[in-house]
């Protein structure tokens, strides 16, 4: 049972990551991108990192992308329009892709790694988890709390227009799109 | 017989080599951009299949920080991407070649 | 079959039809509540009180004329009704609805998913909404759609963070994500919106907002933006976007109810854990989510529409403030031991 989602879900990751990287339209390259991250985020779950699969799925499927797709639509981007063929770049990238999933392919034909031991319900707990990050992971947890904090900041400057003022005044209210 | 792990580091790095592809590939710099996060994906992936492996909850925690770091990466790259977008009318990546020699 | 396999279909057909009932239920009580509140009959031919008018309704959504437009997207165009319901009908799983039951030596928790990650499972499951908006309003290669639906989706993911603060606040003291454990927590103390009435108010203002529902529906403002997203879309297709916000609406009452108002338990009753105590749990819940349906369109009929900016507004500015203070006013409550320790 457990292969059998394995291979569904992975099938569907490779597929919709294929379409991501090769779809004409950005639209669809993105919901596609969202397919993927849900996909990966079942086989988190395999994996016995449910946590992990639910914020993936709340936070990278749920909010990061959408953001490419506002962002899609503002800019109003249309279908990339194929002047030319696979060059010789599409061709490099290709050789150098499939000898990297050869190399990983090997090596693993050559160690073959132990089998992991069985999930308990305490190594898939929750509360393990809240210890470990706010015991041992409290310093990097309260930094990338104020690197969020910069990119909000910085990201309302940097797609702020020309001139415009960092607040609205009272009397003029933007009527946002 | 349960999945051996190997398979999902297979697979994670099927998807980067995807990732690369895209991102090398692309024209759209939204595109290359959603080829990116595709990478992330992968090394997720990667990290959460260590964590199993050896039993740890590291790889867990460390996925919890590139989730929030890739989050961070999105706005502010997409911030850039509208005011670019605003000056030059292209996010074609062929065509912002201003620092070209 | 497996025996946890087969208990876990029941519950999730159980609580399927269930929600699938919550749109035409709801078609006559809004049609009829709003006749009421504007001082008119309303529909009051088609059987007893119009209780058939969901019927004859099914009946015109089955038989009209399905028309496509010629120039919009067909595969995103097809797939977003559907998408939309997918949240909608994968949310309640993690909704508790009565006690354990013990049948045939086994004791069964009544939630369809017991998982850990409860309530973040409802949350993220709940966050997947907005993609169905995107599509309708993209595919539909009309400017009033894709206005309306870029003005929804930012509606909802910025309400969308309000709302999460706000079931974390809840959280706090119970220390756990799963609603079957906040539920154990509200019989053993007193239920929550007692003590975090600041987070059920910004819940509550929140939700409206998660649902598109009035005071917050500028996305689907008849008399600005034709329909917004769902401009294009006619008999079935719509029927299915209407099915899809009402079962929403409900799935989010359910767990407003769970969060705040102890979920499926009274106070001071024990039910008994057999199939029959299961029943009542379950009644118990549907009549308070009944009563929450019934708040959303009392406040429909009565309230006018925010404009976007004043709706943008509020949601970064009033609510997100006001959430992250409940969260630090409960966390301090539950430091100093008033929201008090409680066994599983």
């Amino acid at each position: 049972m457990e292969t059998l989602i394995f291979f569904i879900f992975a099938a569907l990751a490779l597929g919709s990551a294929l379409v991501v990287v090769a779809h004409k339209s950005p639209v669809y390259a993105t919901l596609s991108l969202v397919l993927t991250l849900v996909s990966t985020a079942v086989l988190f779950l395999l994996l016995g990192a449910p946590f992990v699969g639910v914020l993936q799925v709340l936070v990278y499927a749920g909010a990061i992308v959408v953001l490419f797709l506002f962002v899609i639509m503002l800019l109003n981007l249309q279908k990339e329009g194929s002047a030319e063929g696979p060059g010789a770049q599409l061709w490099a990238a290709l050789l150098g892709a499939v000898l990297f999933l050869g190399m990983l392919g090997l090596a693993f034909r050559r160690v073959a790694l132990p089998a992991p031991p069985p999930l308990t319900a305490e190594s898939v707990s929750l509360k393990g988890l809240a210890s470990d990050l706010f015991g041992e992971y409290l310093l990097p947890f309260e930094i990338v709390g104020l690197l969020l904090l910069v990119a909000v900041i910085g990201a309302t400057v940097a797609a702020r227009r020309p001139g415009e003022p960092a607040s609205l005044s009272e009397n003029e209210e933007e009527i946002a799109p | 017989m349960s999945v051996p792990v190997s398979w999902y580091l297979l697979l994670s790095a099927a998807l980067f080599a995807i990732g690369t592809v895209g991102a090398l590939t692309r024209r759209n710099g939204i595109s290359i951009f959603l080829s990116i996060e595709l990478m992330l994906n992968a090394a997720n992936l990667t990290l959460v299949a260590y964590a199993r492996q050896l039993d740890q909850r590291t790889g867990q925690l460390i996925v919890f920080f590139v989730l929030a770091v890739a989050a961070a990466e999105a706005a502010v790259g997409l911030a850039l991407f509208i005011a670019v977008f605003r000056q030059r009318h292209t996010i074609d990546v062929n065509r912002l070649n201003l620092m070209r020699w | 079959m497996n025996p946890e396999l087969a208990a876990t279909l029941v519950k999730y057909a159980v609580m399927f039809l269930v929600f699938i009932n919550v749109a035409p239920i709801m078609n006559w009580v809004e049609r009829r509540a709003c006749a009421f509140i504007q001082d008119r009959p309303g529909p009051n031919r088609v059987g007893p009180f119009g209780l058939f008018q969901p019927v004859a309704d099914a009946l015109k959504f089955m038989f009209k004329e399905d028309v496509t437009p010629s120039a919009a997207d067909r595969p995103l165009y097809l797939m977003a009704p559907a998408i939309a319901l997918v949240p909608a009908f994968t949310t309640f799983v993690v909704i508790p609805f009565g006690p354990d039951v013990q049948i045939g030596g086994r004791t069964i928790p009544l939630v369809v998913a017991n998982v850990d990650t409860g309530v973040l499972l409802f949350l993220a499951l709940a966050s997947l909404s907005v993609y169905s908006l995107v599509m309708a309003g993209y595919a539909s290669n009309n400017k009033f759609s894709l206005l309306g639906s870029i003005r929804a989706s930012a509606q909802l993911i910025s309400y969308e963070l309000a709302l999460t603060i706000s079931v974390l606040a809840v959280l706090i003291p119970v220390a756990s994500f799963r609603l079957s454990d906040v539920v154990a927590y509200q019989q053993q103390h007193v239920w929550s919106f007692i003590p975090q009435i600041l987070g059920f108010l910004v819940f509550l203002i929140a939700s409206f907002a998660e649902t598109n529902r009035l005071p917050f529906d500028l996305s689907e403002a008849e008399s600005e933006l034709i329909a917004g997203f769902h401009t294009e879309y006619g008999s079935m297709r719509f029927a299915l976007f209407f099915q899809a916000e009402y079962t929403n609406m409900a799935a989010l009452s359910a767990l407003g109810v769970t969060l705040y108002f102890g979920g499926w338990t009274l106070p001071g009753i024990d039910f008994p854990h057999n199939v029959w105590g299961g029943l009542l749990g379950l009644a118990t819940l549907l009549a308070k989510v009944a009563f929450c349906m019934l708040m959303y369109v009392w406040v429909r009929w009565t309230f006018p529409r925010f404009r976007y900016d004043q709706l943008m507004r509020l949601g970064w500015k009033v609510l997100l403030p006001l959430s992250i203070l409940n969260l630090i006013l409960v966390a301090a409550m539950t430091l100093a031991g008033w929201l008090g320790p409680w066994k599983p």
